[in-house]
C-alpha cells in the first residue's frame, strides 16, 4: 500500500497527488511514468511522473478525472492509501539539445513540465507553449513561466491568452526566426499529430511522449504497441518518447479508442454508485 | 500384485457443456479410491526409468509407493523434497513427454498416471495439513531473485531451505508470474499458487511486489545493496505479432494481453475495473498451449471460437489433453492456413483473410515446413483476433546490466550451472530459453540454487 502524502486540487477535476514511494523517487528521471492501481479489483493505469522529492521519497503525479479509476482516485484524501504504485517505467527523455520548445496541451502540461525543468537545468534555452480548451482549464502557467525564457499561452476559444492552437503559436515562433534544435510535445494525440505536421516542413527534430493503452508496463502484454517508421515498438520499454515524424498517427489514434464504450459505461456506473452512497 | 489394467484411471472432470460457462477448474482430481487403484498400476521398477524424464528428479516410484500404503502425507513429503510446487506440477506439467513417456507400463498400454497421482498427493496435503512449514535457521547471507514465476519461486525455495535470506522482486502487483497472469483459473486455480507462495513466505522468503528490476533498481544495485548473488527469472517478454495489415486495429490482442486481462486482472468479473470487450466471434492464431488457453477463455466469455494453425492437427505443439479439452468445449480448428490480413470496418476488426497451406519438406526442427497454396485465400468473420505466436525475452535486464552475454534470440546465455557471463549473476527459465514449460523453468531454478550455494560456500565472507 502506498500513502497519499499530499493532495491538491488544481481545478475541479484536476488533482495533484504526492505518493510515498521512495524506491520510485530515487530512480525517476524526466519523461518516465508509473503505473498505479487504486484498490483491489482496480485496473492498472499509466501516469507520467510530474515531480519527485528526494528528501521525503514522494512522487507527484497530476491526474485528470476522465473515467472510473481517476474518479475513484479523486475521492481519496491525504493520508489514504492506494493499492499499488510501480515505477519508474519507460526510458527517460533525452535532454541534450541546446535550444528547445516544449509544448504542453491540457493535462499533458503535467508531463511537459518536468521535461522543461530538466532542459532548463541542463542550461538549454527553453521556450514553452501551453494550450487549453478554455480559461477554466489552464494549469501550471506560473510554473512554466518560471522555467522558460519565453512562454505563450493559448486557448481554443480565446477565453484566456491568445486564441488558437499551440501549433499556431509554434509556427509563429519558428517564422519569427527561432531555430529550435528540438520540439518536445505532450498532449492529446490529435494535438501531438498537429505539432508533428507543423514542424515537418521545417525539418525540426520533434519528440512526442506517447500514452497508449497499457497493462503491465514491462514489455509483456504488447497492448502499447505503436508503429514507428514502419516498425512495431512498445511504448512501455522502447518509449514513451518517439520521433514524431516517424509515428503512424492514424494507427495511434485508432488504438487509443479501443475501449471507449466500455470506459464510458464504467465511468457512469462508478459515478452513479457514489451518488447513491451520498444519497 | 500390481493392477494390470492397460488403461489409466480417467480423470474426473466437469462436463464440457457446463464448464464452458464457468472459470472453475476443469479436472477435478482423483478420489482416494481412484488414486489407490492407479498407484497399484506402478511396477516399482528398480531402475526407475520415469525419473530420467523429470527435470527436477522427483522420486516417482517412492511417492507412488507411499500412496499405495495410504500414507498420502508421506507421498507429498517425498515429492516436496525435490519439487517446490507439487500442486502446480501435478496440473500443468506435460507428463506425456516427460516422466510418463519413460514408464514401463507405457510400452504396452497406457503409462501410470503419474501427474494425476502427484496432484492427488499435493491436494491431499493442501486440504488437510495444517502444519506450518518450518523456518530454517538463517546463515545471514542474502540472495536476490528477479521474478516470482516458476523458476524464481523454485530457486527461492531451495535457497531458503539452505538457510539463505532470500528476497524475490516481482514487477506486477501479485506474485506467481506466468502461473498468475498466463495460465487460466480453470487449469490452475489461483488459490493453489497463492498457497505455494504463502508456504515460501512462512519459510522466510521475502516477496517485494511492484519492483521492476532494470527500472526500479538495477541488478548491479542489488549486488551493491548487499545481495551476494542474483538469480534472474524474469520470464518471457515481448509478444510476437505478424506484421500484416490490420494488426493495430481495435479487437486485435496478443495472447499475453488477452490472458492478462482475464487471469491477472479478472476483467470478466463484474466488480473489477479492467476493460474487456465481450467477443462474439474469436479467431486465435497459433497452436501451442497458450493458444488453447486463450481460445478456452474466449469460449467462457460466450464467444464462438476458431483456432487457425498453419500446420495440421497432428503437428499442434499444444499438449494433447489441452487440444482434447478445447475440442470438447466446442472450439473449431481451421488447420493448414495462415493469416494474410485482418479485415476491419471503421478501424474495428470484422474478420480475417487466410491462405491455405500445405506441408512441404521437413525444416531444421524436423517438422514439415508449411508453404502457401497460391490463389487459395478465404475469409472468416471475427470481431476479435488473438495472436498466440510466442514471445521473445524481456529486454529490460539486458539493457541495464553491463557485461551480460545475450544470444541471437535475446535470451541470456548461461553455462550448465545457470551462471551468466557475469560472476554472481545467474539466470534461468524463459529469460534464458524463450517460451518453454513451467517444469523446465523450475529445473533451471533448482540448478541455479545449487550452483549459488556451492559458489557462496566456497567464498565464505
Amino acid at each position: 500500500m502506498y500513502r497519499i502524502m499530499k493532495k491538491a486540487e488544481l481545478r475541479p477535476t484536476l488533482m495533484l497527488l504526492e505518493i510515498e514511494a521512495p524506491r520510485v523517487a530515487r530512480k525517476a528521471r524526466p519523461g518516465q511514468f508509473i503505473i498505479l492501481r487504486v484498490d483491489k479489483g482496480g485496473e492498472r493505469i499509466p501516469i507520467t511522473i510530474h515531480d519527485v522529492n528526494h528528501v521525503t521519497g514522494g512522487v507527484s503525479i497530476i491526474v485528470q478525472v476522465v473515467g472510473s479509476t481517476t474518479y475513484k482516485l479523486n475521492r481519496l484524501r491525504e493520508g489514504d492509501f492506494i493499492q499499488d504504485f510501480v515505477g519508474p517505467l519507460g526510458r527517460a527523455t533525452d535532454i541534450t539539445q541546446e535550444k528547445v520548445c516544449v509544448i504542453g496541451g491540457g493535462v499533458g502540461c503535467a508531463i511537459a513540465y518536468p521535461v522543461l525543468k530538466a532542459f532548463r537545468a541542463a542550461w538549454s534555452e527553453v521556450h514553452a507553449i501551453i494550450g487549453f480548451r478554455s480559461a477554466d482549464l489552464v494549469i501550471l502557467e506560473d510554473e512554466f513561466r518560471a522555467s522558460s525564457e519565453l512562454l505563450r499561452v493559448c486557448t481554443d476559444d480565446g477565453s484566456y491568452g491568445e486564441k488558437g492552437f499551440v501549433t499556431d503559436a509554434l509556427v509563429d515562433l519558428i517564422e519569427a526566426g527561432n531555430h529550435y534544435d528540438e520540439v518536445f510535445a505532450v498532449g492529446p494525440v490529435g494535438m501531438q499529430r498537429g505539432v508533428s505536421r507543423a514542424t515537418e516542413p521545417y525539418g525540426i527534430k520533434t519528440t512526442v511522449s506517447m500514452a497508449p493503452l497499457m497493462i503491465d508496463g514491462t514489455g509483456m502484454c504488447g497492448c502499447c504497441r505503436v508503429s514507428i517508421g514502419g516498425e512495431m515498438k512498445y511504448a512501455c520499454v522502447d518509449g514513451p518518447d518517439f520521433d514524431a515524424h516517424k509515428v503512424d498517427w492514424d494507427l495511434a489514434v485508432q488504438r487509443s479508442r479501443s475501449f471507449y464504450e466500455f470506459e464510458r459505461h464504467k465511468y457512469e456506473e462508478t459515478c452513479n454508485l457514489f451518488k447513491k452512497e451520498v444519497q | 500384485m500390481a493392477n494390470m489394467s492397460m488403461q489409466k484411471n480417467p480423470m474426473p472432470s466437469q462436463d464440457p457443456e457446463v464448464r464452458r460457462q464457468n472459470f472453475d477448474e476443469v479436472a477435478l482430481g482423483y478420489t482416494e479410491e481412484q488414486a489407490l487403484d492407479e498407484a497399484a498400476r506402478c511396477l516399482q521398477c528398480k531402475t526407475k526409468p520415469c525419473m530420467k524424464g523429470c527435470p527436477v528428479l522427483v522420486d516417482i516410484p517412492g511417492f507412488i509407493k507411499k500412496i499405495e500404503d495410504k500414507d498420502y502425507e508421506g507421498a507429498y513429503q517425498v515429492i516436496s523434497q525435490t519439487s517446490a510446487l507439487p500442486a502446480v506440477c501435478g496440473r500443468v506439467c506435460p507428463q506425456e513427454s516427460q516422466c510418463e513417456k519413460y514408464c514401463t507400463r507405457g510400452v504396452k498400454g497406457e503409462p501410470v498416471g503419474i501427474g494425476r497421482l502427484e496432484r492427488f498427493a499435493a491436494d491431499w496435503h493442501n486440504d488437510r495439513s495444517s502444519a506450518r512449514p518450518e523456518k530454517p535457521k538463517s546463515n545471514g547471507r542474502r540472495v536476490a531473485i528477479v521474478g516470482s514465476g516458476p523458476s524464481g519461486l523454485t530457486c527461492a525455495g531451495d535457497l531458503v531451505r539452505l538457510g539463505y535470506e532470500v528476497t524475490v522482486f516481482e514487477a506486477l502487483h501479485q506474485a506467481g508470474g506466468v502461473l498468475v497472469y498466463g495460465i487460466p483459473e480453470f487449469r490452475l486455480p489461483k488459490r493453489i499458487v497463492q498457497k505455494e507462495v504463502e508456504g515460501l513466505k512462512l519459510q522466510g522468503v521475502k516477496i517485494e511486489t511492484n519492483v521492476v528490476v532494470g527500472r526500479s533498481v538495477s541488478v548491479d544495485e542489488l549486488l551493491e545493496e548487499g545481495f551476494e548473488a542474483v538469480f534472474i527469472g524474469s520470464g518471457a517478454g515481448l509478444p510476437m505479432f505478424l506484421e500484416i495489415p490490420g494488426i493495430y486495429a481495435r479487437g486485435v490482442y496478443s495472447a499475453n494481453e488477452f490472458l492478462t486481462r482475464i487471469n491477472l486482472m479478472k476483467a470478466y468479473l463484474p466488480d473489477t475495473d479492467t476493460p474487456l470487450s465481450h467477443p462474439n466471434k474469436v479467431c486465435v492464431i497459433g497452436g501451442g498451449n497458450v493458444a488453447m488457453d486463450a481460445a478456452r477463455c474466449a469460449r467462457r466469455l460466450g464467444a464462438e471460437v476458431t483456432i487457425a494453425y498453419r500446420r495440421g492437427m497432428e503437428e499442434l505443439p499444444a499438449r494433447k489433453e489441452e487440444v482434447e479439452h478445447a475440442v470438447e468445449e466446442g472450439i473449431q480448428f481451421e488447420t493448414l492456413c495462415a493469416p494474410v490480413a485482418i479485415l476491419t470496418e471503421e478501424d474495428v476488426t470484422s474478420g480475417l483473410r487466410l491462405i491455405r497451406m500445405e506441408l512441404g519438406e521437413p525444416d531444421d526442427s524436423g517438422r514439415r515446413r508449411p508453404r502457401e497454396i497460391p490463389g487459395s485465400e478465404f475469409e472468416i468473420e471475427a470481431d476479435t483476433v488473438i495472436m498466440a505466436l510466442g514471445t521473445s525475452p524481456n529486454p529490460l535486464i539486458k539493457d541495464t546490466t553491463a557485461g551480460l552475454t545475450i544470444n541471437r534470440k535475446g535470451g541470456i546465455v548461461v553455462n550448465e550451472d545457470g551462471l551468466t557471463s557475469r560472476e554472481r549473476i545467474y539466470a534461468g527459465g524463459d529469460a534464458v530459453t524463450g517460451a518453454a514449460t513451467v517444469i523446465l523453468a523450475m529445473g533451471a531454478g533448482k540448478t541455479a540454487a545449487k550452483a549459488i550455494d556451492e559458489y557462496l560456500q566456497g567464498n565464505k565472507s
